[in-house]
C-alpha cells in the first residue's frame, strides 16, 4: 500500500475511536474484518463518519434509517456478521 | 535533542466537559489557551452520559444545595471530602443556568423552567423523600453540554490542537509544572506546550477492565503523566460498577430490562437472587446484584465455555412489552451478544463504569501533594478536573448525575484558580528542564526501536483480564494478594511493548502503545491500593470485611477513614485525613449508609 494510501486509512481508523462504546465495537468488528474498501467506500465511510455519535448508533442499531444510498451500503456492512 | 516549543499562558489536556469548561473561563478572560485533544472534541466521553446534571434549582418542588450535599456525603461513605463537596452542591445552580446561558437545550416545563427529574440517591430534606433535582436535555445531556461549550470556546478564541496526544507533564526541579510534550498525530512530531498553568482533563481509565462501558478513548492518560511526573493518585481503589454490562462488549443494558421482569440465571438456570435477597430479588440495588453475580461466577455457576458470565433472561415477556418499554434492547443483544433476546437470555457480567479516584486536587482545582508537614501542598502551575481528577466529592461511590456536576463545577472552578494565578504571576515563562522534554521523546524512541518486546493488543488484554479477575466488583484477599503480582508482571510487558508500524505519520499502532503505558499505571495504583485498604466502603467491597454489628456494610472508620495515595516511585502507599469539615456549615455526623 503507498503511504499516501496508508496515511487515508489509518486516519479513518482514528475516525472510528467514538465517544461511545457500543460504535467503537462496531467498528472494531469492522476493521477487524479486513475488509477490501475501494475509493468510494472510503468516501463513504467518511461520510459516516462525520455524523453526530448518537445519530451513527441510531443508524447501526436500525433505530432510523438513512435515503443516502452511499450511507445505507456502508451501514449494512458495519452491521455484517 | 532540540523539539518546537510553542508557548501559552494556559494548556489543558483534553476537550471533555471539564476541559471545554476550563478553556471558556481562560479564554473569556483573555488568556491564550490551547486545548489539545486525541478526538475531536464532541466525540469526547462526555457524550455518553445521559441522565442529566444535579442542581437543587427546585423547580418542581422545594430543593435546597444543603440536601444535595447531605446526599453526596452519604453517597460517598463518607470518603468525600466535605469543604468540596458543599462547593460543589452551592455552585450547581449556577455552573447548570450559566450552561443555559451557553445555549445549552434543557428540557422545559410547561412554565419554561429548566425541568427536573428525580434520580437515584437524590433526596429532600436530609434523606426523607426522593427529590427532582436532575436537569435533562432529552437523553443527549452530555452531548448537548459539550457543543454548547464547544461553540462557547469558539467565540472566545481557544486554540485547539485536535489529534495530538499528550505525553508527559514537564515539571522542573522545584517541581513547579511548566507545560506538556504533546504528540501530533498527523505527522508524529513532538512538540512542547510551555504554560504557566496546566490543567488535566483526561476522563477516566475504565478501559483497565476486561468489561467496561467506558469508550476506546478512556486509556487515563492524564493519570499516567501525573504518576511518571511523581504525583500520586488517590483512591484509585474505587471504582463503579454496573450489574449488567453486555459479556464481552462491555456495553450496558439498563436497569430498566429487570424492571419489567427481567431475570438473572446461572447455568443450572436457577434465579440465584432469591437466595441473595428473598424480597427484592432481582430488583436489590446495584451493589448486591453485582456481588451476587460475581458469587456464582466464583463458585462455578457461571454460563459458557469459561463460566464467566450469567443469564438475563426476558424470553417468557410478551415481544410486544419488550419492544414498546425496553426500545434498543433487542438491538444491543442482537448486534453485541449475538441473541435475539425475544427468544434466548442475555449473557451479562458486571461491568466498570466510573472512576471515583484520580489525580488528588482541592476545590479549587489545584493539584495538591504531600510535602513537608502538609499532606496537601499545592502543585504550582497544575491543576485538575473531572473524572481524572479526584476533588474528592464522590469518594467510595458516586451519585447519578454529579459526575456532569463534578466536571462543571470543578472544570470552571481550576479555570477561576488558574485565571487568578496567572494573573499574580511574572511576565516571562520560566525556561524548561531539557531533561523532561527528553524523557518524552525517549519514551516514543523506545517504542519506535524496541526488538523482541511484547504485542500491546495480547498486554492489553491480560492487564483487562487481570484487573476484572482479581479487582472486580466483589473482592477477595488471596485473589487481590495475587492480583498484585500479576498486574506488576503485566506492567513490565507494557513498558516494553513492540510495534511493527514505524512509520511517523499517522501511526495508530504507536498512539495505543502510548496509551497502555498510561492504563498500566492506573491498573497497578488500583491493584496495590484495593489490596491494601481491608475494610469494605462504597464501591469497594471485601469478602473478608463483611457486614457485622461492629463494622455495619463492613466500614471501618476506626482505621480506614482515610484517603490512599498510591506513587509510582516504589510502587508505595501513603494516606491522608478525609476533610469532614465543610465550609459553612456542620459536619455530615458519620453514620452507616443505608437506603
Amino acid at each position: 500500500m503507498d503511504e499516501q494510501r496508508r496515511v487515508r486509512r489509518e486516519r479513518l481508523r482514528w475516525h472510528c475511536r467514538r465517544a461511545l462504546l457500543e460504535l467503537d465495537i462496531v467498528f472494531q468488528r469492522f476493521w477487524a474484518r479486513e475488509e477490501e474498501l475501494g475509493d468510494n467506500d472510503e468516501a463513504a465511510l467518511e461520510k459516516l463518519l462525520a455524523l453526530e455519535d448518537h445519530d451513527l448508533w441510531y443508524l447501526v442499531s436500525g433505530r432510523t434509517e438513512t435515503d443516502d444510498p452511499q450511507l445505507k451500503n456502508m451501514v449494512e456492512r458495519l452491521c455484517r456478521d | 535533542m532540540s523539539i518546537t516549543v510553542r508557548t501559552f499562558d494556559a494548556v489543558i489536556v483534553g476537550a471533555g466537559g471539564a476541559g471545554l469548561r476550563a478553556a471558556i473561563q481562560l479564554s473569556e478572560s483573555g488568556f491564550k489557551t490551547a486545548v489539545l485533544t486525541k478526538v475531536f472534541p464532541t466525540r469526547s466521553h462526555t457524550v455518553a452520559a445521559q441522565g442529566g446534571v444535579a442542581a437543587s434549582l427546585g423547580n418542581s418542588e422545594e430543593d435546597h444545595w444543603h440536601w444535595h450535599m447531605y446526599d453526596t456525603v452519604k453517597g460517598s461513605d463518607w470518603l468525600g471530602d466535605q469543604d468540596a463537596i458543599e462547593f460543589m452542591c452551592r455552585k450547581a445552580n449556577e455552573c447548570v443556568i450559566e450552561l443555559e446561558h451557553y445555549g445549552m437545550p434543557f428540557d422545559r416545563t410547561d412554565a419554561g423552567k429548566i425541568y427536573q427529574r428525580p434520580f437515584g440517591g437524590h433526596m429532600s430534606n436530609f434523606g426523607e423523600k426522593p427529590v427532582r433535582r436532575s436537569c435533562a436535555a432529552a437523553d443527549r445531556t452530555g452531548h448537548a453540554m459539550l457543543h454548547a461549550m464547544y461553540q462557547r470556546n469558539v467565540k472566545a478564541n481557544t486554540q485547539f490542537f485536535v489529534e495530538w496526544m499528550a505525553l508527559d507533564l514537564i515539571r522542573d526541579a522545584d517541581g513547579e509544572v511548566l507545560g506538556v510534550t504533546a504528540m501530533d498525530m498527523e505527522t508524529g512530531e513532538i512538540v512542547a506546550f510551555h504554560a504557566k498553568a496546566t490543567i488535566f482533563a483526561t476522563g477516566g481509565a475504565g478501559r483497565i477492565f476486561y468489561s467496561s462501558t467506558n469508550a476506546f478513548i478512556n486509556t487515563g492518560d492524564g493519570l499516567g503523566m501525573a504518576a511518571r511526573a511523581g504525583i500520586p493518585l488517590e483512591d484509585m481503589e474505587f471504582w463503579q460498577f454496573h450489574p449488567t454490562g453486555v459479556a464481552g462488549a462491555g456495553v450496558l443494558i439498563t436497569e430498566g430490562v429487570r424492571g419489567e421482569g427481567g431475570i438473572l440465571r446461572n447455568s443450572a438456570g436457577e434465579r440465584f437472587m432469591e437466595r441473595y435477597a428473598p424480597n427484592a430479588k432481582d430488583l436489590a440495588s446495584r451493589d448486591v446484584v453485582s456481588r451476587a453475580m460475581t458469587t456464582e461466577i466464583n463458585e462455578g455457576r457461571g454460563c459458557g465455555p469459561h463460566k464467566d458470565f450469567v443469564l438475563l433472561d426476558i424470553s417468557h415477556l410478551d415481544p410486544a412489552t419488550i419492544m414498546k418499554r425496553l426500545p434498543g434492547i433487542r438491538e444491543i443483544a442482537i448486534q453485541f451478544a449475538g441473541v435475539d433476546c425475544i427468544k434466548e437470555p442475555i449473557p451479562v457480567v458486571p461491568t466498570a463504569h466510573y472512576q471515583m479516584g484520580g489525580i488528588p486536587t482541592n476545590y479549587f482545582g489545584q493539584v495538591v501533594v504531600p510535602q513537608g508537614n502538609s499532606k496537601a501542598a499545592v502543585v504550582p502551575g497544575f491543576y485538575a478536573a473531572g473524572e481524572c481528577a479526584c476533588a474528592s466529592v464522590h469518594g467510595a461511590n458516586r451519585l447519578g448525575t454529579n459526575s456532569l456536576l463534578d466536571l462543571l463545577v470543578f472544570g470552571k472552578s481550576a479555570g477561576e484558580t488558574a485565571v487568578e494565578e496567572l494573573r499574580k504571576s511574572p511576565k516571562a515563562h520560566k525556561p524548561l528542564p531539557q531533561a523532561e522534554l527528553d524523557r518524552a521523546m525517549a519514551r516514543v524512541s523506545r517504542i519506535d526501536t524496541q526488538k523482541g518486546g511484547a504485542s500491546v493488543h495480547e498486554t492489553q488484554l491480560a492487564m483487562r483480564r487481570t484487573m476484572q479477575k482479581h479487582a472486580g466488583v466483589f473482592r477477595f484477599a488471596d485473589l487481590l494478594k495475587e492480583g498484585v503480582e500479576r498486574i506488576g508482571e503485566v506492567r513490565n510487558a507494557a513498558l516494553s511493548t513492540e510495534i511493527a508500524d514505524k512509520s511517523k505519520v499517522f501511526n495508530t499502532a504507536r498512539v495505543e502503545a502510548l496509551e497502555l503505558e498510561n492504563l498500566i499505571e492506573v491498573a497497578v495504583a488500583t491493584m496495590v491500593s484495593a489490596e491494601a485498604r481491608k475494610e469494605s466502603r462504597g464501591a469497594h467491597v471485601r469478602d473478608d470485611a463483611p457486614d457485622t454489628p461492629a463494622h455495619p456494610n463492613g466500614r471501618d472508620d476506626e482505621n480506614w477513614l482515610k484517603h490512599t495515595l498510591w506513587y509510582r516511585e516504589g510502587n508505595r502507599l501513603d494516606y491522608k485525613a478525609v476533610k469532614l469539615t465543610p465550609l459553612t456549615v456542620d459536619t455530615v455526623a458519620l453514620k452507616t449508609r443505608a437506603y
